[in-house]
């Protein structure tokens, strides 16, 4: 069987997100919840979540989450870590032993801080030197694999339903102000974990549900800036590009939406706003092969808030509430319900038109 | 005759019973193949001096005409084929070098054709270009290599000047002086019409033409005919040849008879004198004479003009291409083996350069490797003859194409491959006024319009069956693409996988 | 009134017109049948080597043919130049006075002109859709 990464295997999915506002912190149980309405979204190959918030204690480290077959791999992958990095804390991420969820690999987290004489050595900041680690060891390190790399946040992730995958990984114990789920429903049966969602880079993390028809064009043209998508999957590339317009180029989140899911050009002809309408026009002409087309409906989650966005056709479903400090956004309205019954609110964002919600400054 | 004859290569096939003696073939058959008999009443030919351009096949109102292979042939021989010796004994009875016209006819594998597309099934939803947008407009040129805002912190326009097609092909360059007046007056017209552009050759631009500049590059070859400053300014773009898909090495030659009235005075050369392009530009022997050449091309109009290099598809193309990426070009246009000419040796034409197909993933996975792809656009050209063929080369990773020959087609052409003789029964590649007249800009401008339409239409079908619904999405998605009957290494080069995996 | 226009400059000198013309009035079903046969087309080609130009009634406003025929044999209907062939009695009055010479007699020695196609198969004028260059149009101008 070719797995993952050999291969690029479309799939549909089931996502789910809440945060507070406030950056008040809540257990994984609710996003947990959210999932079991959809299950019939996901085929129980693969589920994941994303948390925010959840090591404050640790919040200046980032929070290397890794998968390895075999103890020699860990050992491997330990001592390339230690030459570029100080671990100031090492260990198994708790799990429960559940019938539905089988086959673990060894799950290991790292808290880390980059070497400072390293960083002088290569002439790079402290996070191109974390995401270039990462594509290494995921690209070069046979049996390792980094599905999570940011600072205060973490991924969880496994083949099996994402309820299933939040009982195992105990995301009962985790108190985050900001969580996304995913459930996975590809269409062939690789049965490797890496290959779940969400997928990470940093502190980005990205929830997808859709099958994009430009990830080749896309993922040509990212790799030219040293991103390698090694699992050939839509998300991968989407966080690549995230992280390239947002910390790369430096665009706004609205700005890297438009990028991604652009005005159609009649659109942008109809604009009255002048200054609007350059602006998409320099955007659609200088960033041309990071439009994506084809369905897709994402959560991007980051330190401090998230983005939920629809391809511009808005052929997948997705839809946001709201109650008090807290933002629900889901494929389907039940899983926001399940999270707060008495959600108001309740809108469908229109194709291409961003979601964007920010915890209160200093909040989080 | 004796040792010297060669039997004709077709026979006109008359159906005495169908003609009605009108004459129409005996007065549009430039090259005098037909004749009337007023003593028999009937029609004759010569068919020693037939082309098969179908002038005559195609104006009979009876249809009583057709021109067939003739079947009188020599032994039949796989290593000596027929055209082999034949060609042998006109050399053998002129001593001259062989000359041909068109593209490279020879049954080398046509890639395009082994390239399959894809479709959405099931796991998400083809697009219907009928009741959805589907965005077919490009822009060609370098690209900075990051944002810059105001003090406001708004972006900034940082785009170099670009050119913006609505829709990713454009003609690609043929001289006035191989083409007649007519021919390009309906590529200029056409290209204004569709919003996309010409290319005047290395022919300089006819004063007439200078109201369709927008629409217009001009081209900058090694003989620098009609290269003046106005000439440099009027179009949108200017385009330095470096050499041709037909005769990648040489140079051109277009003969004194051609160089008549108007078109000695756009080349800016003598009436009736040869106009022989060198092979290389003389000032123009490495990487760095070409950096020059381009800045001093972009020091003549200010920086308002993107600039194009335009080379033949040869062996070490990449390197090439590579070389010109850091030039200081905005655009590079890679001419393939097929591509057309006016005239051209035989043997250079049937033997040198490398397919368009190949030569196209070669560079484009290049310059993606040297991180230098944002650089310059890529158009390519040499046989691109269809959408399905223009889809195939944006995916293969190409900006836009340059087509010729298809447009060419369209205005006439019946690809009988004797332009070098001026005698064009069409109207295109001559310069005989009662020859150049028999092509009405306005049908000819009527038909390039029809075409780019059609293949827009067939271009906008097949994206929104692979679920695309912009050109930039297609560009480079290489996944899109199938092999069918391909080798490893062909695979390899053309960067996709085979079909069925 | 849509009118019969010719262009010199698209003129190919073919004098396809001629035998679409004649086939078109000839009342026959395959133009294969004009073997053989001498053809009286109601246009013709004018012109040399170097400029030709097709020829036919002009349907002028006030027509001098009209005014001459000798049997009223030529009348306006609407705006068209029609001759009854069976009042013509073939006197030639009408070749004399036209300025164009677009009046002919057929094989009988009756006169015939352009009618535009209007009452034979046709339907519309065959010179000038089966014209291949475009050098003669059918179309209303400044009227």
């Amino acid at each position: 069987m070719i797995k993952e990464g050999q291969i690029r295997i479309p799939s549909g999915c089931a996502i789910a997100a809440v945060i507070s506002k406030e950056g008040k912190r809540f257990s994984g149980e609710m996003i947990t919840e959210a999932m079991k309405p959809m299950h019939d979204r996901s085929n129980g190959l693969g589920g994941g979540f994303a948390a925010y918030g959840i090591y404050p204690e640790y919040r200046d480290y980032y929070a290397l989450h890794i998968f390895f077959d075999c103890r020699d791999t860990r050992k491997a992958c330990e001592a390339f870590i230690k030459e570029r990095f100080e671990i100031v804390k090492g260990e198994i991420i708790p799990t429960r032993k559940i019938p539905s969820i089988t086959d673990e690999p060894l799950i290991w987290r790292y808290f880390v801080a980059p070497l400072k004489s390293e960083l002088a050595n290569l002439q790079l900041d402290e996070k191109e030197f974390v995401a270039r680690t990462v594509v290494k060891i995921n690209s070069d390190m046979k049996g390792a694999y980094v599905f999570s790399s940011g600072k205060n946040m973490g991924t969880f992730k496994a083949v099996g339903y994402p309820e299933d995958v939040g009982v195992f990984y105990k995301l009962d114990e985790y108190e985050g102000y900001s969580w996304t789920a995913h459930g996975r429903y590809p269409t062939n049966t690789p049965g490797w974990w890496g290959g779940a969602h969400p997928f990470t880079l940093l502190d980005w993390s990205i929830v997808h549900n859709g099958e994009i028809s430009s990830y080749d064009a896309n993922r040509r043209y990212i790799e030219m800036f040293g991103y390698k998508c090694t699992l050939q999957t839509d998300t991968e590339v989407i966080t690549y590009i995230m992280d390239y317009l947002i910390r790369v180029q430096g665009l706004t989140l609205c700005e890297a939406a438009s990028v991604i899911a652009a005005p159609f050009w009649e659109t942008i002809e109809r604009k009255t706003d002048i200054a609007d309408k350059n602006k998409h026009i320099y955007l659609r002409g200088m960033f041309p092969s990071l439009l994506i087309t084809g369905p897709f409906s994402i959560v991007l989650g980051f330190n401090g808030g998230l983005m939920a966005l629809n391809d511009r056709l808005k052929l997948r479903s997705m839809v946001v509430g709201e109650k008090d400090d807290r933002v629900f956004i889901a494929s389907e309205e039940a899983a926001i319900r399940t999270m707060e019954p008495d959600a108001g609110n309740i809108w469908i964002p229109a194709g291409g038109e961003p979601v964007i919600v920010k915890v209160k400054e200093g909040a989080y | 005759m004796g040792v010297e004859f060669i039997f004709p290569e077709f026979e006109v096939v008359r159906n005495e019973n169908r003609c009605i003696a009108c004459r129409v073939c005996e007065r549009q058959c430039a090259n005098e193949v037909h004749t009337f008999s007023a003593e028999k009443d009937i029609m004759l030919s010569d068919e020693t001096k037939c082309v098969n351009c179908q002038r005559c096949v195609s104006l009979c109102p009876t249809r009583a005409l057709k021109i067939v292979k003739s079947d009188c042939t020599l032994r039949e021989n796989a290593n000596w084929q027929n055209d082999t010796i034949k060609e042998i004994y006109k050399q053998a009875n002129s001593g001259g070098v062989l000359l041909s016209s068109m593209g490279n006819p020879k049954p080398f594998p046509v890639y395009w054709d082994r390239i399959l597309i894809n479709a959405s099934q099931v796991t998400n939803p083809p697009i219907d270009p009928l009741r959805e947008p589907m965005e077919t407009r490009v822009f060609l040129g370098k690209k900075p290599a990051g944002i810059e805002r105001d003090e406001n912190g708004q972006l900034k326009n940082n785009l170099p000047v670009h050119l913006e097609l609505s829709m990713p092909i454009m003609f690609s360059a043929m001289s006035y002086g191989s083409i007649s007046y007519n021919a390009h007056a309906a590529l200029a017209r056409a290209a204004t019409e569709l919003g996309i552009l010409y290319n005047t050759g290395e022919g300089g631009l006819h004063e007439d033409f200078y109201c369709y500049g927008e629409n217009t590059i001009v081209q900058v070859a090694s003989g620098r005919f009609g290269v003046h400053e106005d000439y440099l300014k009027a179009g949108a773009a200017i385009e330095i040849k470096m050499g041709q898909g037909a005769k990648p090495g040489i140079g051109g030659h277009l003969p004194g008879e051609k160089i008549v009235d108007d078109v000695s005075r756009t080349r800016m050369i003598p009436e009736g004198s040869d106009a022989i392009s060198p092979a290389p530009h003389h000032d123009i022997y490495s990487i760095e004479d070409l950096r020059q050449l381009v800045f001093s091309l972009k020091e003549a109009t200010q920086y308002s003009k993107p600039v194009i290099v335009k080379v033949a598809a040869v062996h070490n193309i990449a390197a090439i291409a590579s070389g010109i990426a850091r030039s200081g070009a905005d655009i590079i246009a890679i001419d393939g083996f097929r591509g057309g000419t006016g005239a051209a040796p035989t043997r250079i034409r049937d033997n040198v350069g490398i397919p368009i197909e190949l030569a196209l993933a070669s560079v484009d996975r290049r310059l993606r490797d040297e991180g230098i792809r944002n650089n310059v656009s890529l158009v390519v050209g040499g046989s691109v003859r269809s959408a399905s063929d223009v889809v195939k080369a944006i995916a293969l990773g190409a900006d836009a194409c340059y087509i010729a020959t298809a447009a060419l087609l369209a205005l006439g052409c019946h690809l009988c491959r004797t332009c070098q003789s001026g005698r064009c029964n069409w109207g295109i590649a001559t310069q005989k006024p009662e020859l150049v007249k028999r092509l009405n800009p306005d049908i000819g401008c009527e038909r390039l319009v029809n075409l780019m339409n059609a293949w827009r239409h067939e271009i906008k079908e097949l994206m929104g069956g692979m679920g695309i619904n912009s050109i930039e999405a297609l560009k480079g998605n290489r996944l899109m693409l199938r092999g069918v009957g391909l080798n490893q290494k062909e695979l390899e080069i053309l960067g996709i996988s085979h079909a069925g995996e | 009134m849509k009118r019969i226009f010719v262009n010199e400059d698209w003129c190919l000198g073919c004098h396809l017109c001629e035998y679409n013309c004649a086939f078109a009035n000839s009342g026959l079903t395959d133009m294969t049948d004009l073997k053989g046969k001498r053809i009286y087309p109601r246009i013709h080609i004018e012109g040399n080597d170097r400029i030709s130009f097709a020829v036919s009634c002009r349907h002028c406003t006030d027509p001098i043919c009209v005014k001459s025929c000798i049997a009223g044999a030529i009348s306006k209907d609407g705006e068209v130049v029609k001759i009854d062939k069976e009042k013509c009695v073939g006197c030639l009055t009408c070749v004399l006075v036209c300025p164009y010479g677009a009046l002919a007699p057929n094989e009988n020695g009756v006169m015939q002109k352009c009618e535009l196609c209007l009452e034979n198969s046709c339907g519309e004028p065959a010179c000038v859709s089966g014209c291949p260059n475009r050098a003669i149009v059918y179309e209303q101008r400044g009227e």
